[in-house]
């Protein structure tokens, strides 16, 4: 029996257990033995609860493990001459013939003992399938019993399914927690290793980046430095710029649309404005490559200066743009948070639109402003496809604009993609880049929510 | 009935105003509303009002809940033009010039009429910056010196000077609800407005704060012409010389306020000052 039939058996079943636990309960009160603690529907699902949930979780182990289980299995049932001198990954190469055989995708014609145990692998799959299916629907059945059974007026069932209820989001939300836990503590053992390789001192202050090792002794400029500080500072100058553009267009706009905009006209930006919101960064990079970067060389060529194809001015700008929706949505919701009762204080006094605006609004929501530039900042630090597409590759400690750097993402993306060993310095050192990059970020984020969290508190 | 009612109403208070012997003659008129009526989009929230405010008088307006006395006050300093779809057509004068006059520059009437609003709505900022708003943003003084006595003179009036004296940085947010709206009135009266409006000034506070306020009210009776909104009866009873009673958008009676609650003229006023609607 599959794992999807079962699975709908042990719905049904939890369903039939609803009816029946509710009409029961129902019956308890018509018969006149009191009233209930709880309402009937709390008694329906109760048993739904009993009758599915440990059945379910039985079923999910199953799944996980079952498959190993059968194979164990199925090794062991080998005779012993064939498996005594196998080193554990000719035994995983064994395993893998043994299933590419059961699944009838197995090459050339197998020794013996390989179709044997295949076949024997095929039995006892379907038989444990069986088997276990059958425990769990009558296990759920039992289950299903003893929960109505157990039904009874003073019965709380109520607290139970809340109780239920609540340990079930607890755990959705305990495998977000565990997820982000999982990425930090994988990007923590890559970056070890290219620790064990290169001293984290000479990473963070190094001022030469040039990933590229020597395959061969008499190549050219493989020295293999890994110096961040370049790259950091790439991202730093592309933020900042893109900043410069993202923080006065924005706050601005989110000043026009909270204070001046009639709501007609607010009707319609504040939409548009989302939309440019949800525009995917590839495209946003398509635009700098093909409209800015232009835009930027003719510029520069009449100013008389040489630009890089790649310039900063260009990633950074688009990069602007982009945010230009992302801080202004936020310093709305901030701006909008200000009580009306100040403005009007204000203006009770004489103040003119700009003054109150100017005195007395942006001072009273600086806080959240603040938080939201720092979490746009947080975004263009992280900012990936941009750049890779608009950004340079070669790493320059340089503050002019119109030449090429390149970003602690742009240098993950090209270490990480293409042919390269994995366990090479150059492929591992996208991992510590990755560590920093998280830490900066996480920091960033940390400080603006605190931020914007004690704004909250004095309004609220 | 009313007479002993009256009498009782005023005993915790400062002495009552003179009653005005006669009408009073054109030159005492402050402000004047005529045929003011207020639109809510299609709603028509006033429907003509005609008053007058005496220069150096306390004018209370009652009534109960919804009939526009919030609305009338905003008329007066044109508060109204900042809500979206209320149109106000009338006309409000000052000194005999119309408020509503297109050449005239809302700032500066703001100026001359100030307010004082419900709920205390201090500006985020220190005591000291909260008073000198007003006179900063219309360049009132010429230096340093002189705001400081503004915002003296402006906060021993409001009777919060000693108080604070020693805090003037301190954010006005951290005062209590009746400091906060001492601060207020000091912020009001630092502009050295000639009318005062204030709507419900005291529905936040608790008594001993209310007769903080009640005082002050009194006290600056003298230097200016003040419109106050209550929903207390006591409380107009003991700080106004005037009562306009309004209801359902009406203006339905104007007088002394000894008249309006000892004697009043129309069956709905009474009505509303013994509680029997409200
Ligand atoms: N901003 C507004 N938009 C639409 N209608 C309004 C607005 N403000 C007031 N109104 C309407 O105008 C009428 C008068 O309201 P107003 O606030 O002046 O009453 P009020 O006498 O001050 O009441 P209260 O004693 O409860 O403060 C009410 O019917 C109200 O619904
Ligand atoms: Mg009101």
């Amino acid at each position: 029996m599959s794992f999807s039939l079962t699975l709908g058996v042990l719905l049904l079943l939890s369903a039939a257990g609803y009816w029946v636990g509710r009409s029961r309960a129902a019956n308890l009160v018509a018969r006149g033995s009191g009233r209930l603690h709880s309402l009937p529907s709390y008694h329906g699902f109760y048993v739904a609860l009993w009758a599915g949930i440990p059945a379910f979780v039985l079923l999910l182990a199953w799944g996980v493990a079952g498959d190993r289980i059968v194979e164990a299995l199925v090794l062991a049932g080998l005779p012993d001459a064939q498996t005594a001198t196998l080193t554990n990954s000719e035994r995983a190469l064994l395993l893998a013939q043994i299933r590419n055989e059961a699944a009838g995708i197995g090459f050339g014609t197998p020794e013996p003992f390989v179709a044997a145990a295949a076949e024997r692998l095929v039995e006892l799959r379907s038989f444990s399938a069986w088997i276990v299916s059958a425990a769990l629907i009558a296990g759920a059945l039992a289950a299903l019993a003893w929960a109505l059974r157990r039904l009874a007026p003073d019965l709380r069932t109520r607290n139970g399914v809340e109780r239920t209820l609540r340990l079930a989001m607890a755990l959705c939300s305990a495998l977000a927690i565990l997820t982000t836990l999982g990425i930090v503590l994988s990007l923590i053992f890559e970056a070890l290793r290219f620790f064990a390789r290169y001293s984290p001192l000479d990473f963070l202050f190094g001022l030469q980046w040039s990933p590229q090792t020597a395959i061969r002794e008499d190549q050219v400029g493989s020295s293999g430095a890994f110096g961040a500080l370049p790259v950091v500072w790439g991202t730093l100058f592309i933020s900042l710029i893109a900043m410069l553009v993202a923080v006065p267009v924005g706050l601005m706009s989110a000043v026009y649309l909270a204070e001046y905009a009639t709501p007609r006209v607010r009707s319609w930006v504040k939409p548009v404005l989302e939309i440019l919101a949800g525009i995917p960064t590839v495209v946003y990079g398509f635009f700098a490559i093909l409209t800015i970067a232009p835009l930027v060389r003719e510029a520069g060529v009449t100013l008389g200066l040489s630009v890089a194809a790649n310039s900063a001015l260009a990633a950074g700008l688009v990069m602007g743009l982009m945010l230009i929706p992302f801080v202004s949505s936020l310093s709305d919701d901030v701006i909008n948070a200000v009580p009306q009762s100040l403005r009007d204080g204000a203006a009770g006094l004489g103040a003119t639109r700009s003054e109150t605006v100017r005195q007395v609004v942006l001072p009273a929501a600086l806080p959240g402003i603040v938080g939201a530039v720092l979490l746009a900042l947080s975004r263009a630090i992280g900012e990936t496809m941009i750049v890779v597409m608009a950004a340079g590759l070669a790493a320059n400690l340089t503050v002019n604009p119109f030449e090429a750097v390149t970003t602690v993402t742009v240098q993950i993306v090209s270490n990480l993609t293409g042919d390269t060993e994995f366990d090479s310095a150059k492929t591992l050192s996208a991992f510590a880049l990755g560590l920093l990059l998280f830490c900066v970020t996480l920091c960033l984020n940390v400080i603006a929510l605190g931020i914007v969290k004690r704004y909250r508190e004095i309004y609220d | 009935m009313f007479k002993e009612e009256y009498a009782l109403m005023q005993t915790a208070s400062p002495a009552p105003n003179t009653p005005a012997t006669a009408t009073a003659p054109m030159a005492d008129v402050k402000m004047s509303a005529r045929q003011v009526r207020v639109h809510y989009g299609d709603n028509e929230a006033l429907h003509g009002i005609d008053v007058d405010i005496r220069r150096n008088e306390v004018l209370a307006l009652i009534g109960p809940s919804g009939c526009g006395k919030s609305t009338f006050l905003r008329c007066l300093n044109r508060m109204n033009d900042s809500i979206e779809g209320c149109r106000v057509s009338g006309s409000v004068t000052l000194d005999g010039v119309d408020v509503y006059d297109p050449a005239l520059d809302v700032v500066q009437i703001r100026a001359r009429v100030g307010m004082v609003f419900q709920k205390p709505n201090p500006f985020p900022k220190s005591i000291y910056d909260n008073v000198c708003y007003g006179p900063r943003i219309h360049g009132l003084t010429r230096n340093r010196t002189e705001l400081d006595e503004v915002v003296e003179t402006s906060l021993r009036r409001a009777g919060l000077w000693e108080e604070v004296k020693d805090r003037l940085a301190a954010p006005g947010t951290g005062l209590s609800g009746g400091q906060q709206q001492r601060l207020c009135i000091a912020r009001a009266i630092a502009v050295s407005p000639e009318v005062i409006l204030m709507d419900e000034p005291c529905s936040a506070l608790d008594p001993i704060a209310t007769a903080h306020i009640e005082e002050l009210i009194d006290e600056l009776r003298r230097n200016y012409t003040i419109v106050i909104v209550t929903h207390n009866m006591q409380q107009a009873a003991r700080v106004s010389r005037r009562t306009a009673f309004f209801h359902l958008g009406n203006l339905v009676e104007t007088g002394d306020t000894e008249t309006i609650f000892t004697n009043p003229g129309d069956q709905r006023t009474q009505d509303y000052i013994t509680g029997r609607f409200g």
